[in-house]
């Protein structure tokens, strides 16, 4: 329902601005510097999420989040606390998610959100690391029999608002002299809603998205996921700017999963690993040797116990993307060992 | 008891005796509560906005209003003014403010028009007319806005797709992907001839007031009508045809994807139009109901009595005077129309709201967004109700 998606917007801007004027009326808002220590102080992690996407965060049929995204909530929390339950899911619409985090109403945003530039530097916000390689694409339905993107020149084109994608699209029809008349509206739900009932002849967001609602759909045979992708998509969490600590406890749980799948060690074996390996870099990333997560402000154990409670990153992808339909090998999501661009610096 | 002698009225105005500095006085004592009140709201207002700077600082958020002259790159459905994805945020959000504007004006004329037939269709000698009225006032009030604009969307989507587009008549397409209606190709000569119009409107207003005034003066009434009839259709024919009379018709083709050329009404206008009117004009007929209830049945008898036709009593006796009951509830109204098509971004109608949050979300800078946002409404409503105020201050009770 769309009922909540006003208040919800207006209250983060509103929000926002409460935040910043009125300093000193929450631990978390007057020490926006020390992430970790209002995290620990307050006993959970505030995580912004998608507010449904399949593949990548929303709520099952018992309403327990889970997706990707998801998983990558819980490895924090499990790398502050050692207890994936200790997170809390904030649902962000694409124009809230910035606020939120900017507001101090999320510790972190994992949220399909691109790495830009101007997103990097003007919004206060910093991206730690790549966690999914994406590119913009669009899905039309079948029965309209198109074969190209190129082939969309006077259509009518569903887009999310205040996204990447929106200016990626006029960007690109520029660039191929295509006119086109928009449709935007914030909710997905909606917005998918309005593609299906045929408001819209394409619709297009990163290829994850299309591939998650194409798999959402009855009959996800009805709709054509076109070959053109048109743009760069590096999608990772996002963290306020000016904490590097917490910015590097986020970047390096992505690595540990990153290094824990080059060396084979996963969820069922990483207790047994622990016990037997002797491979010195498997040793200092389980922390039996060395003190790489007292270097973090973190347990020696906490690669171990992501490693533990979510999986090594092949495991996320296969647990949650390859379902939708996502291929990894051959992608850029492939291990930099395989051709791919998922590449984690050395753990010493 | 020589003080019961005292006249009433010096005791509303003591008589007026000299300052004195002194805490005794109960006028210094008000001026220093003023001063006091004034300072903590200026204190206040201080404390915040420094803070919000302090704040922005530390969080290395940019600041100040230079992005509005940065290319804005968002696409634009519906838009009054050229507008290309190529031009800046301030005139993005330009056309989001016309937008507004668009269905703002719209949206108070039709309401009122419809709001007051309803009114009036309450208080009919009709059973059924009375009957129907008074439910549509009923539920249409009681059902939330936001939930009426989702409904008329959704029935909106329902519609068959442009290649099955109910064809009723020429140039006549209604799909879900709106209504499409034949028009004409807009030249130089068809704005003079608006021009014209115009004008003539004022001519004729003038002309009116004119003629009202001689007959007080001579008793004669005077025909207004041949005056408006050169002024209103005469005035802008002949500036049109003096520009050569250009006419060629643009009627909508279905090529392509879509329907090319002709006048578009949107599925997302007329959904929030639809909705507005009709929430709004519910509370606009018990108004004008109210308003002409409260003129007591005397008035109307006592026109009558003097002779007037049905029309002058309403004119001349009844509206007067349930105008004065009427106007002031009405720029209410007038203010919630504008306000709540913001609701508008939940139907992806691109109104201010949703531009100015989709600036603030690509540039960052929200607190500059909201205030452009507030900046708009604030404008907007201060200019409804000053413009009501002046036309409540016009027809008030003369008393003397």
């Amino acid at each position: 329902m769309g009922l909540g998606l006003n208040l919800r917007r207006a209250l983060g801007a509103v929000a926002m601005l409460g935040a910043l004027a009125l300093p000193g009326l929450t631990q978390a808002q007057q020490a926006p510097v020390n992430t970790l220590e209002a995290i620990r102080a307050r006993g959970a992690l505030i995580c912004g999420v998608n507010t449904g996407l399949a593949g990548f965060a929303q709520p099952d049929s018992q309403g327990v989040w889970r997706g990707f995204d998801i998983d990558y909530c819980k490895s924090i929390a499990v790398a502050i606390f050692n207890d994936a339950s200790k997170v809390r899911y904030v649902p962000t619409t694409a124009q809230s998610r910035f606020t939120a985090l900017q507001s101090g109403e999320v510790d972190v945003l994992y949220r399909n959100t691109t790495w830009t530039l101007s997103r990097d530097t003007s919004l206060g916000l910093d991206f730690p690391t790549v966690n999914f390689y994406d590119g913009q694409g669009f899905m039309v339905k079948a029965s309209t029999g198109l074969k190209s993107a190129l082939e969309l020149n006077g259509a009518t084109i569903c887009v999310q608002p205040g996204t990447t994608t929106e200016q990626n699209l006029s960007d690109w029809a520029r660039a191929n002299h295509i006119s086109f008349t928009p449709v935007v509206i914030e909710r997905l739900e909606e917005l998918v809603a309005a593609y299906v009932a045929g408001r819209c002849d394409a619709y297009t967001t990163d290829a994850s998205g299309l591939a998650a609602t194409r798999a959402a759909q009855p009959t996800p045979a009805d709709h054509v996921i076109l070959p053109e992708v048109i743009s760069k998509e590096p999608l990772g969490p996002a963290v306020r700017q000016g904490d590097a600590r917490f910015a590097d406890i986020v970047r390096w749980t992505h690595f540990a999963m990153l290094v824990a799948e080059e060396l084979n060690i996963t969820a069922a074996n990483a207790d047994q690993a622990l016990a037997s390996d002797q491979r010195p870099e498997a040793l200092r990333l389980l922390g039996k040797t060395g003190d790489l997560g007292k270097m973090l402000g973190l347990d020696n154990a906490w690669a171990l116990n992501v490693i533990k409670a979510v999986g090594n990153y092949g495991e996320v992808f296969n647990r949650h993307l390859a379902p939708i339909g996502l291929q990894r090998a051959h992608s850029p999501n492939a291990m930099w060992t395989q051709g791919g661009l998922q590449y984690a610096p050395p753990f010493r | 008891m020589s003080q019961t002698s005292i006249d009433p009225r010096s005791l509303r105005a003591p008589p007026k005796r000299p300052i004195r500095l002194s805490w005794a006085d109960e006028r210094i004592r008000g001026i220093f509560w003023q001063l006091v009140v004034v300072g903590i709201v200026v204190a206040i207002v201080w404390w915040l906005w420094s803070n919000t700077v302090h704040n922005l600082e530390v969080r290395r958020i940019a600041t100040g209003f230079g992005f509005l002259n940065r290319e804005a790159g968002l696409p634009i459905a519906e838009s009054l003014i050229n507008y290309s994805p190529t031009n800046t945020y301030l005139r993005a959000l330009l056309v989001g403010l016309l937008n507004t504007l668009k269905v703002a004006v719209v949206g108070i004329i039709l309401a009122t028009v419809f709001g007051t037939l309803i009114g009036i269709a309450r208080l009919s000698k009709n059973w059924v007319l009375r009957t129907l009225s008074a439910t549509y006032v009923e539920v249409i009030r009681d059902l939330p806005l936001l939930l009426q604009l989702l409904f008329w969307y959704a029935i909106l989507q329902g519609l068959p797709g442009p290649r099955q587009a109910l064809h009723p008549a020429e140039g006549l397409f209604l799909s879900n992907r709106g209504l499409k209606l034949p028009w004409i190709q807009w030249e130089g000569a068809h704005s003079l001839a608006l021009v014209a119009f115009v004008l003539g409107a004022v001519i004729t207003f003038f002309y009116r007031r004119q003629a009202i005034v001689r007959q007080m003066a001579d008793g004669m009434p005077r025909a207004t009508w041949p005056v408006a009839l050169v002024c209103l259709a005469g005035l802008p024919l002949a500036a049109w045809a003096a520009l050569g009379a250009p006419f060629t018709p643009d009627i909508p083709a279905l090529r392509g994807f879509n329907f090319q050329g002709g006048l578009t009404l949107s599925p997302e206008y007329f959904a929030l139009l639809a909705g507005l009117v009709m929430y709004t004009s519910g509370f606009i007929a018990e108004i004008v109901r109210a308003g002409i209830q409260a003129v007591p049945n005397g008035q109307r008898e006592a026109a009558q009595a003097l002779g007037l036709r049905p029309g002058a009593v309403l004119r001349l006796v009844v509206l007067p005077q349930a105008l004065r009951v009427i106007v002031p509830p009405m720029t209410s109204q007038y203010l919630n129309i504008t306000k709540n098509s913001s609701l508008a971004v939940a139907i992806g109608y691109q109104d201010i709201v949703s531009i100015a949050n989709t600036t603030l979300n690509q540039t960052g800078q929200a607190i500059e967004g909201i205030a452009i946002i507030m900046l708009v409404y604030l404008t907007i409503s201060l200019s409804i109700s000053g413009f009501m105020n002046w036309y409540n201050a016009r027809i008030a009770l003369v008393e003397r």
